[in-house]
């Protein structure tokens, strides 16, 4: 909403300066966004004269002008316009000056080669007309170097209206908000009478449920449609509203006036009489912006005997608009549902000063008031007779009383108001206040379609008597539960935990390309309206971003990486179809250009172990890992594996691997073979362990031995197998089974490993003997042959 | 029969021309092998007289352990010495590249959020959590803003179908509904967490971050509000004081509303926040409408409380001067590694939020 100070004074009584106002209209909630002082950059416009003009040197359509601006020198400004002439007297703008008509701020430019230094004007470029064919010529007597703007337009204070001030969409509304709070006396304007003296009307019907309760009209003949004076056009340009003609001009004057929105028909053209109701399916018509809508069912439109003429409360019809030839003119003035105006526009996509008005809520009484000061203006300005103001329908409006215990301002803000001073502010936003000593019985205004309740007036209450009144309480320090619960600590643990890995931790959107993604799975999770084509579904993996991330950064050059998220991935498309799933991708050298270990690239095993060294950190045993050979999707079918807790049946604590090449490819760096692990948070439960409960501490005081064992197996048997065969074997005096050598090849059978371990044996009461020693040693060599078919390597 | 001082004046000579530990070994057996210069003088010793026999033996002995002193310090001073150039020869070029460990680092949404929940936790917040799909019902209508309120035109909505039931959540805010319907009052949390608007330019991204306040009790005031993020906003900016202004405002969830501006100045193009003449808007906030308390099962004649949702990827950016916000969400691994933080800094109260 843009006003004036000039403009508020219509309204309000007042000595402050627009910056004074500006500040207090943010003090009580009608935030000023900017102001924009017109009169300073007008300033720059000055008259001046072309002393020479020749053609461009490198240009056929333009001119160097040697131009005199007064100051003595000569200014060369090159210019494009056919006018541009020797003698010519016209308008110059200077580098810095901001052009009306675009915004654009002048700076000095080479243009074609020659410099320029500003800009001579057309009349358009400054607004004040069309004409955009040549730059303004103005008479001879003009003195060069003078302002060309001699009036000085008021500053422009351009307001951010919340949804709920739809009272303050009119510059009255805002004129009362300042009053209340001390700012200036707000002008009680007289209701005025208008003299009958026409008879002529048009018959107006309104439909049932036609989304208009109450139809004004009110019919004026043998006008003269015009321009409008200089007062009218200068309000309306100064709010940045762009003059028409005098019968326009005034209903958005008086709209923007009192938020009052009013519509003016052509009355000639309107067939026999006019008819509120709901659109039918295939109905079309051209509105005033030009544009041919095709309706649906059910917007509310205002149509006569044969046609639609326009949308209610959102646009008028081509048919019906005033032009300056007409002569006789029917004004509306009604109230529309704000509901179906809303739906309307969506549908059609129409945004108009009425229909946002409308929508946020019009003064239901205001129907009489918009008319007669519309009506009394056209008259004064354009003549004619004016009918007897006909209002048909019925006002939905409703009274509404609040009953306001006053104390109950202090218990919700936390310091008082006298009753004094809350009827003298209520008062004064319009309420009608009867003190009751410990409540006030209030009557709210009809254009105050916000308030309902009573903490509605609590709170009108502290915003005009200033928010830095409310004192600041030291808060206090009770709590109901502990801060995180264990699936919180569990994020942040493995944050960090990841990160320590030497990873970088990256945050990316929820939704990812379906190029990626669907490759990923087979769910399809797609948003209705995507912000673009390459992020258009929900991911339902953690690397549906991070892999295109990743190929972002190789293009930059920086092919060693580790990258990880941790966040929600989607399962579904319902509310809590959601798990939370970290993801770390490494790719390149595990040493970024080293001298020590050349062409030492991440694989496999170090994802493996990093996805375990996480889980550790996270509290799992890591003898209660279960490792698997097989995946997902994400990684490469024969190079990845999954870590289940407790068995392969328990739950799903991790995946790792090689990425998948089928995916790397299609990203166009497969040759990186990057791998990586997810965690899925999902399959974590709290232990009923905590650190305090730690077992007890016992270690053997006896020594211990080791045996080493080679085997040769098939090379399809698995390492975790053999161990798990060993470690059957003597469960208890087995401390630890470690594999410290994998050898296929020469002399090794083809399809055949050979696999070598070194098996720790203790035991927490003795030394062990020899012949236990060789007992155990024999048991195992025999299990492993039994159970794989292998041999022992000689 | 030799003279002793004679032999030992020899022996010792013989010492000052050793130059290696080999002959050293050489002169050893020259001097007391088995035939030996000094072994020698003990076989001699059985023809010497008996009387002078007692007194030479003596005097042999004597030498004896003089050389074999000399020898010992001779073979430690080789052995010094060979030692020595061994470790001299075993030098490396140390300012060769050491084993380059890789730096991990944590996103600084995520350093934030730390920061937040440490700051709240001494509060007695604790930390709620909802979906990032959310149902229309949550999202708005619980939320006061019922179907064609205008102000759900203010949030550009991502839709998940076409009935537009589901949808990302445009703020946090839908959390108090879900806190306030699984559970009963006192309710006093926060909640960070992701949030959707289908918007998309130099200062908005389609996702951000945001963290919702609530404190719902029988007595909780808009003075506890002002102070308690009065008190948020001196700790996570670390500062002792910090100009703070309340702007009315309008939220439909919340009533009174308001906006929190901080005060703060440019000074070399860095800004500091806190003092100075300008103004920052940082987060809204208000009363809980008693309408929000009523959808979620509270009866407002009862309870009352305070709600507030700032922006996280925002506060990141005022605190660690980052620039951009579309680079929070880029990956570009220069950009994680230059405003990461170190795995170990975790915020603390005892430790200070941040180093």
């Amino acid at each position: 909403m843009n006003i004036t100070l000039n403009w508020l004074k219509k309204h309000l009584k007042t000595s402050s300066n627009t910056n004074a106002i500006a500040e207090k209209l943010t003090s009580i909630g009608l935030e000023v966004e900017s102001i924009t002082s017109a009169s300073s950059n007008l300033s720059n416009f000055k008259v001046c004269k072309v002393l020479k003009a020749i053609k461009h040197p490198d240009a056929d359509k333009l001119k160097v002008c040697d131009v005199d601006i007064g100051d003595g020198k000569i200014t060369k400004v090159v210019c494009g316009a056919s006018n541009a002439r020797d003698g010519l007297i016209t308008v110059y703008a200077s580098p810095g000056t901001v052009i009306p008509k675009n915004g654009m701020k002048l700076s000095v430019a080479k243009i074609r080669g020659v410099e320029s230094f500003g800009m001579l004007c057309s009349e358009s470029e400054l607004n004040l007309s069309e004409e955009s064919e040549g730059i303004i010529e103005l008479k001879n007597k003009l003195k060069i170097g003078d302002n060309f703007f001699t009036e000085n337009l008021d500053p422009m204070i351009d307001i951010s209206i919340t949804p709920n001030r739809s009272d303050c969409l009119g510059v009255r509304g805002i004129a009362r908000d300042l009053a209340a709070c001390g700012e200036g006396s707000f002008i009680q304007q007289k209701i005025e009478k208008i003299k009958v003296t026409s008879k002529k009307n048009i018959k107006v019907e309104i439909a049932r449920e036609s989304g208009c309760s109450q139809f004004g009209g009110c019919y004026i003949e043998g006008v003269q449609n015009k321009e409008s004076p200089v007062w009218l056009k200068k309000h309306l340009e100064s709010v940045g509203q762009k003059p028409i003609s005098a019968i326009v001009d005034i209903t958005n004057y008086v709209m923007l006036d009192i938020n009052r929105p009013l519509h003016a028909y052509d009355a000639d053209k309107i067939k026999e009489k006019i008819i509120v109701r709901r659109s039918k399916k295939g109905e079309s018509f051209k509105a005033l912006d030009n544009k041919n809508y095709q309706l649906s069912a059910d917007h509310c439109v205002i149509s006569d005997k044969e046609k639609v003429l326009g949308l209610g409360g959102i646009i008028g019809g081509e048919t019906t608009g005033i032009e300056l030839d007409t002569t006789n003119i029917f004004l509306e003035a009604a109230s529309f549902d704000p509901i179906s105006i809303a739906k309307s526009s969506k549908e059609l996509g129409i945004i108009t000063d009425a229909k946002y008005r409308f929508e946020r809520g019009v003064d239901p009484n205001s129907i009489e008031e918009g008319l007669i000061k519309a009506s009394k203006l056209i008259q004064e300005i354009c003549g004619g007779k004016i009918s007897k103001i006909n209002i048909i329908g019925k006002s939905n409006y409703k009274e509404k009383k609040i009953k306001f215990i006053v104390s109950n301002f202090k218990k919700l803000i936390g310091f008082s108001i006298s009753n004094i001073e809350a009827i003298k502010i209520l008062e004064k936003l319009g309420f009608i206040v009867k003190n009751k000593k410990t409540y006030l019985d209030l009557i709210v205004p009809s254009f105050r379609p916000d308030i309902n309740q009573e903490v509605d007036i609590i709170e009108e209450l502290i915003r005009i008597k200033g928010y830095n009144n409310i004192p600041l309480a030291e808060p206090n320090r009770i709590a109901f539960k502990p801060a995180l619960n264990y699936e919180q600590k569990l994020f942040h643990y493995i944050q960090r935990s990841i990160a320590s890995l030497g990873y970088l931790e990256t945050v990316t959107w929820s939704f990812a390309s379906s190029k990626i993604n669907d490759l990923l799975t087979d769910k399809k999770l797609r948003l209705t309206n995507p912000i673009s084509s390459d992020l258009d579904t929900l991911r339902t993996s953690i690397f549906s971003n991070i892999l295109t991330h990743c190929k972002n950064n190789i293009d930059r050059g920086y092919k060693n990486l580790m990258l990880f998220e941790v966040g929600p991935v989607f399962n579904g498309i319902n509310p809590g179809d959601q798990s939370v799933v970290a993801g770390a991708l490494r790719l390149g050298h595990k040493i970024e250009k080293s001298w020590i270990e050349k062409n030492a690239l991440s694989n496999v095993y170090d994802v493996k172990s990093d996805a375990i060294s996480v889980l550790l950190d996270l509290g799992i045993e890591k003898d209660k890992l279960v490792i698997e050979n097989k995946s997902n999707l994400l990684f490469h079918p024969g190079r990845s594996g999954s870590i289940y807790l407790g068995s392969n049946k328990g739950p799903l604590l991790a995946t790792f691997g090689e990425i998948n090449p089928i995916i790397t490819n299609q990203l166009e760096f497969e040759k990186l073979s990057p791998c990586g692990f997810e965690i899925y948070l999902e399959g974590f439960k709290e232990p009923k362990k905590k650190q305090k409960d730690k077992n007890v501490f016992v270690v053997s005081k006896y020594q211990s031995v080791e045996r080493d064992f080679a085997f040769v197996v098939d090379k399809n048997i698995k390492a975790s197998e053999i161990i798990s065969i060993i470690k059957n074997c003597e469960p208890i005096l087995i401390q630890s089974i470690d594999i410290f050598d994998v050898y296929e090849g020469d002399n090794i059978e083809k399809n055949k490993k050979s696999i070598a371990l070194s098996v720790k044996l203790q035991s927490m009461d003795k030394t062990l003997d020899e012949k236990t020693i060789e007992a155990i040693s024999q048991q195992i060599i025999l299990s492993v042959q039994a159970k794989t078919g292998g041999t022992l390597r000689s | 029969m030799t003279d002793l001082s004679t032999l030992e004046q020899e022996i010792f000579s013989g010492f000052a021309n050793i130059k290696s530990k080999t002959e050293l070994e050489n002169f050893k057996i020259e001097i007391l092998g088995k035939k030996g210069k000094l072994s020698k003088l003990f076989q001699d010793l059985a023809t010497i007289e008996k009387d002078k026999k007692k007194e030479f033996a003596s005097e042999i002995n004597i030498l004896k352990s003089k050389v074999l002193d000399k020898f010992q310090n001779l073979t430690n001073q080789f052995d010094q010495e060979e030692l020595e150039k061994k470790l001299q020869d075993q030098t490396v070029d140390v300012t060769l590249p050491g084993t380059n460990r890789p730096q991990g680092k944590v996103h600084p949404v995520s350093q934030v959020i730390d920061e937040l929940t440490s700051i709240f936790a001494e509060l007695g917040f604790s930390v709620a959590e909802g979906p990032d799909v959310e149902n229309e019902y949550n999202n708005f209508t619980a939320l006061n803003t019922p179907p064609n309120h205008p102000a759900r035109d203010m949030h550009d909505t991502f839709y998940l179908d076409e009935s537009k039931n589901l949808l990302l959540r445009t703020h946090t805010s839908p959390v108090q509904i879900r806190t306030m319907l699984n559970g009963k009052p006192p309710f006093k949390i926060i909640a960070p967490g992701r949030t959707y608007r289908c918007d998309s330019d130099q200062t908005h991204t389609p996702m951000f971050h945001q963290l919702e306040g609530l404190y719902v009790d029988q007595n909780v005031t808009m003075a506890d509000l002002r102070g308690c993020l009065d008190y948020f906003l001196k700790k996570f900016f670390e500062v002792d004081e910090i100009k703070m202004r309340f702007r009315p405002s309008h939220f439909p969830f919340t009533e009174p509303s308001a906006e929190v501006d901080i005060g703060y100045e440019l000074k070399n193009g860095k800004i500091t926040i806190g003092q100075g003449d300008k103004w920052l808007e940082i987060l809204g906030c208000g009363m809980v409408h008693p309408n929000v308390l009523k959808n979620a099962k509270v009866d407002p004649s009862k309870y009352q409380g305070y709600a507030f949702g700032v922006g996280i990827d925002r506060l990141a950016m005022l605190k660690y001067g980052i620039n951009d916000l579309r680079s929070f969400f880029e990956s570009d691994v220069r950009w994680l590694e230059h405003f990461g933080f170190n795995a170990n800094d975790v915020p603390s109260n005892y430790r200070g939020l941040s180093r």
